[in-house]
């Protein structure tokens, strides 16, 4: 790209979506940006539909506006609402607030089911250039094929479904490029985790971040959809890949996406959706995958990562500001400076959540499970991120690798990633988990949670200890 | 909305960065729609093991018992969207937290609630966080938006920024959705406009149905 001209008319592509959906601006300063499609999840919703009920407001774009049962939905074959009784109330109030305000619900027994950011692009309801809304920090996942998504609180969900448009202060922008060949067994996880690791928690706050390079280019949609997943865990406003022609080659023929002279049209206008030559971000951050290894978390925040053949960092090595940080992660974790990671027993490995749990995750979780088995004492399970990846891997037969190995095979929804539906590791368990989050007593109390890629977790299911996939099944991809 | 004019309470330390909302507000188990959010507020870092209290977590020290203001470091709210972490401050009476920075969603979901989240600069956000130590709880600050200023014990008031539309939104207490349906007429417009350039974006259906 050019630098030499300076082109004042030069617009990201965060602008020219951001201009083309900005309906006015408000008495107090705000924006007002219309949402296009709008997704909500049981454990938020019936707050907001309270909230309406009490203000006597409806849901005028209904027909914009999709929910699905994922946070407190239990895992086990056979479910129904009472299977995990802490979730039957936010279950049926959902399908309640569902039926009165007219709302399409993926309920849990609907065979497309599943988390709101797995369920929303599979289904071709997010398009490339789209806004959209979820309340839930992981809504920028959907990124992953061009659109621009809000999280939000549940106030803000509240005004979104009576108004269909959120009220913000325009977020600055951030290009992250991802250049090089990503190595075996290295994927978008990896790279977000050292993204994280380099720019910290809060690197992105304040930004929305458009993502480009080579290794993007090269990225499939999946991975796309989990790199945008992990933008909070910098702290970014939203993340977005911009669209291509494999974004177009992925969503052609879902069952939502605009048909026949529609999509043709369609498709003319998202050719257009790129950043313009010269133009300028807030802030421009280069990351050399080339060389990158797999990537594990040690501590209690996602920027506390080391590659897979590192160490638990020694304190003096750890910026002064992050310090006490990093201390009380040693002994929330149970670790001392200098451990390698690899190595390091574990009881429990969880393959899911809206980070990981897509067809391509579970595939390159099976391709290193196959023909072996579990470690004696560890607690393996996976957990498709919908049910319609659950129908796909059980087609390809990946449902049996799993089980024959020892592995729990689920149904779809959030599972460990939060234990908001009771599914929880021991305390004191070490456990890998493809997550987003490692924060202190997250997937149980006293559960030290180490973040890593499925073909990792997979790796250390079979091994028992923090394993580098590379070493269990060769370099070869 | 409850409106925010100003707040006098006693201010608690709570140093440490990146204080995310799985801890401010964990999910508790064989709860029901109707959280106790006065019980939810750092509910793991206030009991022990055997669920006695913890003596050494700040807001279960005798001074600290009728916290009104909160006082802490960076990125504080990262994580989670859940607003229960906002609520529960409510709950607890907590109106004001003094940050050196808030993650972005939490600070909305403050704004959305009465909650007034304060930035002070570097350098008066340490000498305001030594004060707080130093006064120990013995006696309460008073956060004014009128004024935009924080008075109590040790030392001079303390000036704070924040932008003219968040302040008259806190003081007023202003109905968000009422705020921006003033505007149904530019929404429907934009609806139209929108509907003839990319009409893919206001229709959706089931193309199997």
């Amino acid at each position: 790209m050019s630098k030499t001209v300076s082109n004042t008319s030069a617009r990201t592509l965060f602008d020219k979506i951001w201009d083309f959906h900005r309906v006015g601006q408000r008495a107090d300063g705000r924006d007002l940006l219309y949402i296009d499609r709008h997704v909500l999840h049981e454990l938020h919703a019936h707050h907001a539909f309270a909230q309406l009920r009490k203000q006597g407001r409806g849901v005028p774009r209904s027909d914009l506006t999709f929910a699905v049962q994922d946070h407190t939905v239990a895992t086990k074959p056979g479910r129904n609402d009472e299977t995990y009784p802490g979730g039957t109330a936010f279950i049926r109030a959902m399908r309640e607030g569902c039926r009165e305000f007219g709302i399409r619900l993926f309920d849990i027994d609907d065979p497309e089911q599943g988390i709101s950011h797995v369920v929303a692009p599979e289904l071709g309801i997010v398009l490339p250039g789209a806004t959209h809304a979820v309340p839930d920090s992981h809504a920028s996942t959907v990124g992953g094929v061009g659109a621009l998504a809000f999280g939000c609180g549940t106030s803000e969900l509240a005004h979104i479904l009576a108004t269909q448009v959120i009220a913000m202060k325009r977020p600055k922008s951030m290009r992250v490029r991802l250049d090089g060949k990503l190595g075996p067994h290295v994927t978008a996880k990896d790279v977000a985790l050292r993204l994280i690791a380099e720019l910290g928690v809060a690197g992105g706050r304040g930004y929305v971040v458009e993502y480009a390079g080579s290794a993007i280019a090269s990225m499939p949609i999946e991975q796309r959809m989990t790199l945008c997943n992990l933008n909070i865990e910098m702290g970014g406003r939203s993340g977005f890949v911009a669209p291509d022609d494999t974004t177009f080659d992925w969503l052609s023929g879902r069952p939502y996406v605009p048909q026949g002279a529609m999509w043709d049209r369609a498709l003319e206008h998202w050719r257009t959706l790129k950043t313009d030559d010269g133009a300028v971000f807030d802030r421009d951050v280069t990351l050399d995958c080339a060389s990158l290894e797999p990537q594990i978390t040690w501590g209690t925040d996602p920027s506390q990562v080391v590659g897979i053949s590192g160490h638990v960092p020694d304190s003096a090595a750890v910026e002064p500001g992050r310090r006490a940080a990093a201390e009380s992660a040693f002994a929330y974790m149970g670790l001392t400076p200098g451990t390698p990671l690899a190595g390091l027993p574990v009881g429990r490995v969880f393959i899911g959540s809206c980070t990981n749990a897509r067809l391509p995750d579970l595939e390159a979780a099976a391709a290193v499970v196959r023909g072996r088995r579990v470690a004696e004492g560890v607690v393996a399970m996976v957990v498709p991120g919908s049910s319609t990846v659950k129908r796909e891997a059980e087609a390809a037969g990946l449902d049996r690798v799993f089980r024959d190995a020892g592995f729990f095979w689920g149904e779809a929804g959030c599972s460990m990633c939060a234990g908001g539906n009771g599914d929880q590791g021991d305390p004191g368990q070490r456990c890998v988990s493809t997550t987003n989050r490692n924060f202190e007593n997250r997937q149980g109390v006293k559960v030290r949670t180490h973040l890593a890629s499925p073909a990792t977790a997979a790796a250390t299911a079979i091994a028992g200890r923090i394993a580098d996939v590379r070493q269990l099944v060769g370099g070869a991809a | 909305m409850q409106p925010f004019v100003n707040h006098t309470g006693i201010a608690a330390p709570m140093l440490k960065d990146d204080i995310n909302t799985d801890q401010v507000a964990p999910i508790l188990h064989g709860r029901g729609l109707k959280d106790d959010y006065q019980a939810m507020l750092f509910h793991r870092a206030r009991l022990r093991e055997d669920g006695s209290e913890d003596p050494n977590f700040v807001l279960n020290k005798p001074q600290f018992r009728n916290t009104g203001i909160l006082v802490t470091g960076q990125n504080f709210g990262a994580g989670s969207s859940r607003e229960s972490a906002v609520w529960s401050m409510i709950a607890n009476n907590i109106r004001v937290i003094v940050a050196k920075s808030f993650a972005d969603i939490y600070r909305e979901n403050c704004l959305q609630n009465g909650l007034l989240p304060i930035v002070l600069a570097p350098d008066d956000a340490d000498a305001f966080i030594a004060r707080v130590v130093s006064v120990d709880g013995a006696s309460p600050f008073t956060v004014d938006l009128v004024t935009q200023r924080i008075s109590g014990p040790g030392g001079p008031d303390v000036a704070f920024e924040i932008s003219g539309p968040d302040r008259t939104r806190l003081l007023e207490g202003l109905d968000d959705i009422g705020l921006t349906l003033k505007h149904k007429d530019d929404i429907a417009n934009w609806e139209r406009q929108a509907a003839a350039a990319q009409p893919w974006l206001l229709t959706v259906h089931d193309s199997r149905r």
